[in-house]
């Protein structure tokens, strides 16, 4: 394995987030905190919500921003990329095997989604004011949730950046992002959904389900949630199987 | 001494469209495939042998979809050949990917920069994907956007680069890491005359360090003026190779003489073949081309036979010993068709 080629992309990638900065910060929490301060703020003190929503809103936003940063970052240039222009050819010559390109994205894209995850628990929790109640009893637990979670959120983005072409990214987001995101738990606990039985069980196969029930079980235990050994257990699984789809996409993308 | 290049029996069918620039010659549809549908498939190389000696200019010469871009697609790894084998230096292409890559430069048919740099960090950061120390990649990047007279824009965005500009700067970092082989698929498309001339001389002085050079193009001045060598290819197929000189010989007669009359009767295909200097007449309907050691002395006595043997005589062209007509030898079709 040819490390300083690994290291001279990563530092390409890390070079063009640090120049779209501004645009990657807006992006990543202005939907978080709208959310936040719509459903934290305004409907709390209306009375609209109970004050204890508070803890069950972070938890969700944090996931949901740590997908959809992971996500975009590696799937938004991919796909361009991947375009007639072709500009990934210059890596895929690089003296590396291709698949570690695509580790790469997988890479740099889980280091953006666990700084979004992290700035936007810090930004949200900022918004809500006092009460939020989160606790982290369980460390290592936690960080092994947001890996997993990070880990899902740039596998999740190579398969998709690999799958869909330009012309399709407007159905990318309606037909798979937005779903996912309004049947991912994350504005309500898992069991929340009781009272729609086929909801309930449908909703399984959304990896964000389980990101946003494994942070709410590690950052705020007190409210339901689904077994943290499911969890990791399903995010574990989920996480491998898009690890091998998009591995398996980028090399019949890239290799004609 | 250089490093060989070289490809042995080499096949490629693609079984879904082939990229851009990537030459697809005879397509076709074959049986239905299991779903019922239609099954996708074009030959792009039927068989391609070549070997290319270290150190040489050695040039791919053929129309669109020839099969050219896909030659250099499998020899730079971006292709999986169907069938054959592909070496550069001791190393085949497609086992050791990696070996294979060190040894070198690639400037595809459209440019494909990375279009979120500046013409200056593109040339950097390639050099680090080959392991080069920053200042060797300052000093180099700053050598080489000079020789390509693009140290102006040097930190401008190459998004916002002119055609041309896009294009030397690929041809620029094609040779930032020095590689030992270099690839270029028609080099000089989009380029004005000026910078094809520059870029002629920058490809002469890279060779002459002792590194081998690939090139393609459908220009036949192009070929003639910088290869040592040529193959011509077609439809997947090497159809003629030597060296322009040699190429150009071994067109019967040198001269090519297209008539266009308005009757090519038998009998004046006879007379035409009879006369002093002709090697070989090709008729087709009212063309006719001859092949002869001589071209305007000729004229008078193709007049002759055209009113001897009651036609008329509409259209005459003279062409010297070109690739062109080396081509048209070999195809009967115009490079340019």
């Amino acid at each position: 394995m040819n490390w300083t080629t690994f290291l001279a992309m990563l530092a390409r990638d890390a070079h063009v987030a640090r120049r779209n900065l501004a645009a990657l910060m807006t992006q990543t929490m202005l939907q978080p905190l709208l959310f936040t301060f719509v459903f934290g703020r305004i409907m709390i003190s209306s009375g609209l919500m109970q004050s204890n929503y508070k803890g069950m809103l972070v938890p969700g936003i944090m996931g949901m921003s740590m997908v959809m940063t992971g996500i975009q970052a590696v799937s938004m240039p991919l796909i361009a990329e991947f375009q007639f222009t072709k500009e990934i050819e210059d890596r895929l010559l690089a003296p590396m095997r291709i698949e570690w390109l695509a580790v790469e994205k997988i890479l740099a894209g889980m280091i953006q989604a666990l700084v979004a995850g992290g700035v936007v628990m810090i930004a949200a929790w900022l918004v809500l004011g006092s009460g939020v109640g989160l606790t982290v009893r369980q460390p290592a637990l936690f960080a092994a949730v947001v890996v997993l979670v990070a880990l899902f959120s740039a596998s999740g983005g190579l398969t998709l950046g690999c799958s869909v072409g330009q012309t399709q990214i407007g159905l990318m987001f309606s037909l798979v992002l937005a779903p996912m995101i309004f049947f991912g738990c994350v504005y309500y606990p898992w069991s929340a959904l009781s009272h729609f039985p086929v909801i309930q069980t449908l909703v399984l196969v959304n990896p964000l389900v389980y990101a946003s029930e494994g942070l709410r079980g590690t950052l705020a235990p007190q409210y339901q949630h689904m077994s943290l050994a499911v969890v990791v257990l399903a995010l574990a699984v989920m996480d491998a199987v898009l690890i091998a789809a998009g591995l398996n996409r980028f090399n019949k993308k890239a290799v004609s | 001494m250089g490093v060989d290049v070289s490809v042995a029996d080499l096949r490629k069918v693609y079984t879904s469209p082939p990229p851009m620039g990537a030459g697809a010659s005879a397509a076709f549809f074959g049986g239905k495939a299991a779903g019922g549908k239609q099954k996708f498939q074009i030959v792009a190389l039927n068989g391609v042998s070549l070997e290319i000696q270290g150190g040489e200019i050695f040039g791919l010469l053929g129309p669109n979809g020839a099969g050219k871009s896909t030659t250099i697609g499998i020899l730079t790894t971006r292709v999986r050949p169907t069938s054959g084998s592909a070496r550069i230096g001791a190393y085949d292409v497609w086992r050791e990917q990696v070996e294979a890559k060190r040894l070198i430069g690639v400037v595809q048919q459209r440019p494909n920069l990375d279009f979120s740099l500046t013409g200056r960090e593109i040339l950097s950061f390639h050099g680090a994907y080959y392991g080069l120390t920053s200042a060797e990649r300052s000093r180099r990047a700053a050598e080489l956007l000079e020789k390509f007279k693009l140290t102006d824009r040097a930190d401008d965005l190459a998004r916002n680069y002119s055609g041309g500009m896009m294009q030397r700067l690929a041809i620029a970092r094609a040779m930032m890491h020095d590689p030992q082989v270099l690839f270029l698929d028609e080099p000089s498309t989009g380029l004005d005359p000026q910078t094809r001339l520059l870029l002629w001389e920058i490809i002469r002085e890279y060779n002459r360090s002792g590194k081998t050079i690939l090139i393609t193009t459908h220009n036949m001045e192009e070929a003639d003026a910088l290869c040592q060598r040529l193959a011509i290819i077609d439809h997947g197929h090497v159809i003629a190779l030597g060296t322009p000189r040699e190429l150009k010989a071994s067109i019967p007669g040198g001269f090519l003489l297209r008539l266009r009359v308005s009757t090519g009767s038998p009998e004046l295909i006879e007379r035409l073949q009879q006369l002093p200097g002709v090697t070989e007449v090709n008729a087709k309907g009212n063309e006719i081309d001859i092949y002869a050691d001589r071209g305007g002395q000729l004229i008078p006595a193709v007049v002759g036979a055209v009113s001897e043997s009651a036609a008329e005589l509409h259209d005459v062209h003279i062409s010297e010993p070109s690739l062109e007509n080396l081509f048209l030898h070999h195809t009967g079709r115009s490079l340019r068709q």
